[in-house]
């Protein structure tokens, strides 16, 4: 791997390996630029043949060098419902490996359907809420959502509908395995005239650029994946930026603030050393590409004061950190007959698009949700969790344990939050991280709209596990989110620097040479499936960038 | 005996590897299942590990199928004790001194099995308690290289397959 001197300006570095981060550097190192790649966390398997292990207990209790997410004991947080509250300690984490969260993630890839774009104009806005049109349409998006797709490897199913966005070109992979719980999901949709199809996912089912297929270990979500199916950065993208020999990924390096000079330009970023005892080095680089996720990305740019930017870098627009979008939850479990042995395989077989669609008149509340069938247990989860209506430990519980086994379906749904200005990321006024750095504070109220929608989704799950033949079904509590790995809309994108942070090709208004692109660019959250769009982004910002940069009229 | 158990179970822990796993895998079940039958504690005296065997042997009990006792579920515990839940050894040490103040003064093992259930339901929301109903549970369902579920107890009896390399159909549903 090439390697870079801190010292010797760079033309950028990407903070973040992720879903966006692992974009903008493969894309960058292609077209010939210098590129480093700062991320905070481990190799983890990078480059290894054998990958990450499958070992549930090592997996829940990692060591150190081992762990492939944040750890809240050091990359504190907190959290507090609305601003008349104290935040307490909070449990917030994000992937934090080379290839960031896409190493882990269950790997759902639904593109945002072509309205999700422009729901303000088609739809209205509601008391309450930032609801906006993006600055891009679908049809701007679609080639770079193509692109994504093939480069990256892609499964789903090949059909026509309008609760799918239209595609100029089929996923070049066949769908994962329906599961047993898909195959229920299509009997209840028989009943109920309901649209279900395999799920979406950035796993591959035959061998593709290189990789092996699937082996449907069932060791999917939350680990990394054994056999490098899971179209991760790490085996999908970032190989290939470090192959061209333009780009170096330095990793254990913990960026705590992106440099300007006197004329506003970024010059580049000071980070954590970690090998070297925590020393802070400097790095020059002629352009700053903020890739690290819907919360760091704003808390870094909230860290990174100047006398020019006293409220935090490029937040003229005071919109930093504003808008947070977590996603909301909640479901409904059953018990059938017979097992379905959902350990198997990936995490979601199936999904139900009937409700992805905004019905604000039929429904009541703006927004909807995709549906995922799921029973996905490894053993200690499922012990520990403990079998439905029984005691949680003696011979009753272990009878009820056993008899459960592999029998139940849970129904995880994926519906909209809408954008709130006082939902936000900030820093904590007391609270540290480990390096001594304000901790993140999260404050986060969803809308009163957002409870119907929840509790919509939650008696429709319930409703379609009876359908399918459930013995007997629970629904979840509704319960409002705190955190987590799909966080977006914290530096919302549009053309007016007053009502946003980074224009239309995620160049920030304030800093010419700074661009972000991740989760925290979206004006509206889309059905919580973030992932395909974070990386369709980055692949037009990348081809924006690559472009001016070579015509000249980006000076990077 | 003890002390070069404590080093292989170290090992054991901190070198998860897959590629080590794979490696060593075989000769580490050999070595537990040797120093199990031994009866050799790492962490626990032999009279905390009787009270605490007989604690997870209330929570996975032995029925008509083995429990926690028959899945060595101590060993694990005891390994866990001195390895990824080291800040968990205060916990059981108090919990085991309070535990004193239950049974009159006699080993909560040597108690009857109604009296063991009654002094747990009474404790049932205590860290302690709390704590070794995870660790029972964990070491009836993690890895046998782990101490617990020896020969596969655990997971045979939930149905889980650890061959992890699968083609669907997967259950009964999916069958074409």
């Amino acid at each position: 791997m090439k390697k870079f001197s801190p010292s010797e300006e760079v033309d950028f570095v990407v903070i973040g390996s992720g879903a966006a981060g692992g974009v903008m550097a493969k894309q960058l190192a292609t077209a010939g630029f210098s590129v480093v790649v700062m991320e905070q966390g481990p190799w983890g398997a990078y480059g290894h043949e054998q990958d990450y292990n499958k070992d549930e207990l090592s997996n829940r209790y990692p060591a150190e060098e081992e762990m492939l997410l944040s750890d809240p004991r050091r990359q504190r947080n907190t959290f507090r419902r609305n601003a008349n509250e104290k935040a307490a300690p909070g449990t917030h984490n994000y992937g934090c490996v080379v290839g960031g969260g896409t190493v882990t993630y269950g790997a759902s890839s639904w593109r945002h359907l072509p309205w999700e774009f422009d729901e303000a104009s088609r739809f209205g806005t509601m008391q309450g809420t930032g609801i906006a049109d993006w600055p891009v349409s679908y049809e701007e998006i679609e080639p770079y959502y193509t692109q994504a797709e093939w480069e990256i490897g892609i499964s789903g199913p090949n059909i026509k509908t309008p609760l799918i966005a239209p595609m100029s070109k089929p996923y070049p992979c066949q769908p994962l395995p329906l599961k047993s719980s898909g195959a229920l999901m299509q009997k209840a949709a028989a009943k109920l005239d309901l649209m279900v199809t395999p799920n979406v996912a950035a796993i591959i089912t035959q061998p593709y650029n290189g990789r092996s297929a699937c082996i449907n270990c069932g060791m999917c979500s939350g680990y990394g994946c054994q056999v490098k199916a899971r179209s991760s950065s790490a085996v999908a993208l970032l190989p290939v930026a470090v192959a061209t020999g333009n780009c170096e990924i330095r990793v254990h390096s913990y960026v705590r603030e992106i440099s300007l000079d006197a004329s506003g330009r970024a010059t580049g970023v000071t980070y954590f050393d970690k090998a070297n005892n925590n020393r802070e080095v400097f790095q020059k680089a002629k352009c700053v590409v903020l890739s690290a996720n819907g919360t760091e990305t704003p808390r870094l740019l909230l860290l990174s004061k100047s006398n020019r930017f006293p409220q935090g870098l490029a937040n003229s627009s005071g919109l930093v950190g504003k808008y947070l979008m977590t996603g909301n939850g909640g479901g409904a479990s059953g018990l059938f007959a017979d097992p379905l042995n959902e350990y198997k395989g990936c995490v979601t077989g199936a999904a139900v698009l009937s409700y992805v669609p905004n019905d604000v008149k039929g429904r009541g509340f703006y927004g909807g949700g995709r549906m995922t069938s799921r029973g996905q247990m490894s053993p200690i989860q499922y012990g520990l969790a403990g079998p439905h209506g029984a005691p949680s430990w003696g011979a009753a519980y272990k009878k009820a344990l056993i008899e459960q086994a592999n029998r139940r379906l849970t129904l995880v749904n994926f519906i909209s939050q809408l954008p709130v200005e006082t939902n936000t990321v900030d820093l904590d006024p007391e609270v540290k991280d480990a390096w001594g750095l304000p901790a993140m504070r999260i404050t986060t109220n969803s809308h009163e709209n957002d409870f119907k929608a929840m509790r919509f989704f939650i008696d429709r799950s319930a409703e379609i596990l009876k359908a399918a033949g459930a013995s007997e079904v629970w629904a979840d509590e509704i319960s409002d989110s705190k955190g987590g790995a799909h966080a977006r809309g914290t530096c919302r994108m549009g053309n007016d620097p007053k009502s946003s942070v980074v224009n239309k090709y995620h160049r920030a208004h304030d800093v010419p040479n700074l661009f972000v692109v991740d989760g925290s660019s979206f004006v509206t959250g889309g059905r919580n499936h973030p992932t395909m769009t974070i990386s369709a982004l980055a692949y037009r910002c990348a081809d924006h960038l690559v472009k001016a940069a070579k015509s000249g009229n980006v000076t990077i | 005996m003890s002390d070069s158990r404590r080093k292989f179970l170290l090992k054991s822990v901190s070198a998860t590897s897959a590629a080590w796993l794979a490696a060593n895998w075989p000769a580490q079940v050999a070595a537990a299942e040797k120093a199990q039958s031994m009866g050799a504690f790492t962490y626990f005296t032999r009279e905390q590990a009787a009270d605490v065997d007989a604690i997870a042997a209330q929570i996975y009990p032995t029925t008509d199928t083995p429990g926690a006792r028959e899945a060595q579920v101590i060993y694990f515990i005891d390994l866990a004790l001195v390895t990824f839940a080291q800040d968990k050894q205060d916990i059981y040490a108090q919990g085991l001194a309070d535990l004193a103040g239950h049974t009159g003064g006699k080993p909560f093992a040597a108690l009857p099995s109604d009296q063991q259930i009654a002094i747990l339901s009474s404790i049932e929301k205590t860290p302690f308690f709390k704590t070794v109903r995870e660790h029972t549970i964990t070491g009836m369902f993690a890895a046998p290289q782990h101490g617990g579920n020896f020969r596969k107890i655990g997971w045979q009896q939930i149905g889980f397959d650890d061959s992890l390399n699968f083609r669907a159909p997967f259950g009964a549903y999916d069958k074409a």
